[in-house]
C-alpha cells in the first residue's frame, strides 16, 4: 500500500518538476515552485520522515517563494521605472 | 556548430550519460535497504541514552550535535551576509511607509485566512521548538514555522505591522541568544569537564516526558529563536527593499 503512495508521489514530483521548469511567467513559475515544494514534502512524509516533511513544507512552499515573489517584484517595479 | 552537430554531440553525450546512469542504479542496494550499521544501534539505544523519544531530535542536537552547531552559523551567516548585501546604498532614499503607491492592493480572499491562521501557525510553531524531545521535528521546524506566521501577517498587507512586530534590533537580538545560547551550552560541558555538547542536564526518569532529553529540548528552544529571527530578518531585509527603498 505505502510503496503505490510512493511511486505515486514520485511520479507526482517529477512531473511537478518538469512542470516549474516549463513555465514561462515568472509569477506562474513561482506558484508552481510552491505547488512543488508541497509534493516534496508529501513525498517525504511517504518515506517517513515527518522532520524533513516540516522543514520541506515550510521552506519550500512558504519562505522560499515569498522571497522569490519580492524580488521579482521589485525588478518590475525597476523596469517600470526606467520606462517612465 | 551547425544544428545538425549539435544534435549529433548531444545525443553521444546523452547516451553515455544514460548508460553511467543505468550502470549507477543497478549497483545500488535494493529499495528500502539501508547496509549501515549505525541506524540500527541509533534505533536501538537512543531512547535508554538520551530519554528522548523523538529520536531525530536525539540525533541531531545529540549525537552529531556538534555538526548542528556549525548549521546553525551557517545559517546565521547568511542573514548577517544578506543584511550587509541589501543595506540601503548612499544614492538609494527610503520613501515613506504611508506613500500610496507602497501600499499593495491585498484582497479580503488573502487577507482573512492569512490573519485567521497567524495565531495557530505561532502556537504550532512555539510546540514544535519546544518538544524537540518528543516530536520528530524541533528547533529548525518550529522557527521557520513561527517566522511564517509574521510572513503571513506580511501577506495580509501589513508590512508596517511586520516590521513593528520584528524590529530590527530585537531580531538581532534573539538571533544572537539562539546562536549563541546553542554554543554556550557546548561550552558548559567542557566546564564541567564533560566533551563538548555533552548532555550535562538530568535527562528525566520517563523518556518521551517533556522534561525528559537533557540538553536537547534546551538546544532545541535555541535554535528555535535563532532559525525565527534569522528567516524574519532575510523576509524583512527582502521586504524593505521592494517596498520602501528606491533609487533616487
Amino acid at each position: 500500500m505505502i510503496e503505490i503512495l510512493q511511486a505515486v508521489m514520485l511520479v507526482m514530483v517529477a512531473a511537478g518538476a518538469l512542470a516549474v521548469t516549463r513555465a514561462r511567467d515568472r509569477v506562474r513559475q513561482v506558484l508552481l515552485l510552491s505547488g512543488y515544494g508541497l509534493l516534496l514534502a508529501i513525498l517525504f512524509f511517504t518515506f517517513q520522515a515527518p522532520d524533513v516533511t516540516l522543514s520541506e513544507l515550510t521552506v519550500g512552499t512558504v519562505v522560499l517563494p515569498m522571497i522569490l515573489l519580492l524580488a521579482i517584484f521589485k525588478v518590475r517595479r525597476g523596469e517600470r521605472g526606467r520606462e517612465e | 556548430m551547425s544544428p545538425r552537430q549539435r544534435l549529433v554531440l548531444f545525443t553521444v553525450a546523452m547516451a553515455g550519460l544514460a548508460a553511467c546512469f543505468a550502470w549507477a542504479v543497478a549497483g545500488l542496494p535494493g529499495f528500502g535497504n539501508y547496509p549501515g550499521p549505525y541506524g540500527p544501534v541509533i534505533l536501538h539505544d537512543a531512547v535508554g541514552q538520551t530519554h528522548a523519544t523523538g529520536v531525530v531530535s536525539a540525533v541531531n542536537f545529540e549525537y552529531r550535535g556538534f555538526d548542528t552547531v556549525g548549521e546553525e552559523f551557517i545559517l546565521f551567516a547568511a542573514a548577517a551576509g544578506l543584511s550587509v548585501v541589501l543595506r540601503r546604498l548612499r544614492d538609494e532614499r527610503e520613501s515613506r511607509p504611508v506613500d500610496n503607491s507602497n501600499r499593495l492592493p491585498v484582497p479580503d480572499s488573502v487577507r482573512v485566512p492569512a490573519l485567521i491562521f497567524t495565531g495557530p501557525t505561532v502556537l504550532i510553531g512555539w510546540w514544535l521548538a519546544s518538544h524537540a524531545q518528543t516530536n520528530p521535528s524541533g528547533g529548525f521546524q518550529g522557527g521557520i514555522m513561527l517566522a511564517s506566521a509574521l510572513i503571513l501577517i506580511y501577506l495580509a498587507g501589513e508590512f508596517i505591522a511586520f516590521r513593528r512586530l520584528s524590529p530590527v534590533a530585537l531580531l538581532d537580538a534573539v538571533e544572537a541568544v539562539g546562536a549563541g545560547g546553542f554554543a554556550v551550552i557546548g561550552l558548559i560541558a567542557l566546564a564541567m569537564g564533560l566533551p563538548y555538547l555533552d548532555n550535562f542536564v538530568p535527562l528525566g526518569t520517563i523518556p518521551g516526558a517533556v522534561s525528559s532529553g537533557g540538553t536537547i529540548p534546551l538546544i532545541s528552544f535555541f535554535v528555535g529563536l535563532e532559525v525565527a529571527a534569522a528567516f524574519v530578518a532575510i523576509i524583512g531585509e527582502f521586504g524593505e527593499q521592494t517596498l520602501l527603498v528606491r533609487r533616487s
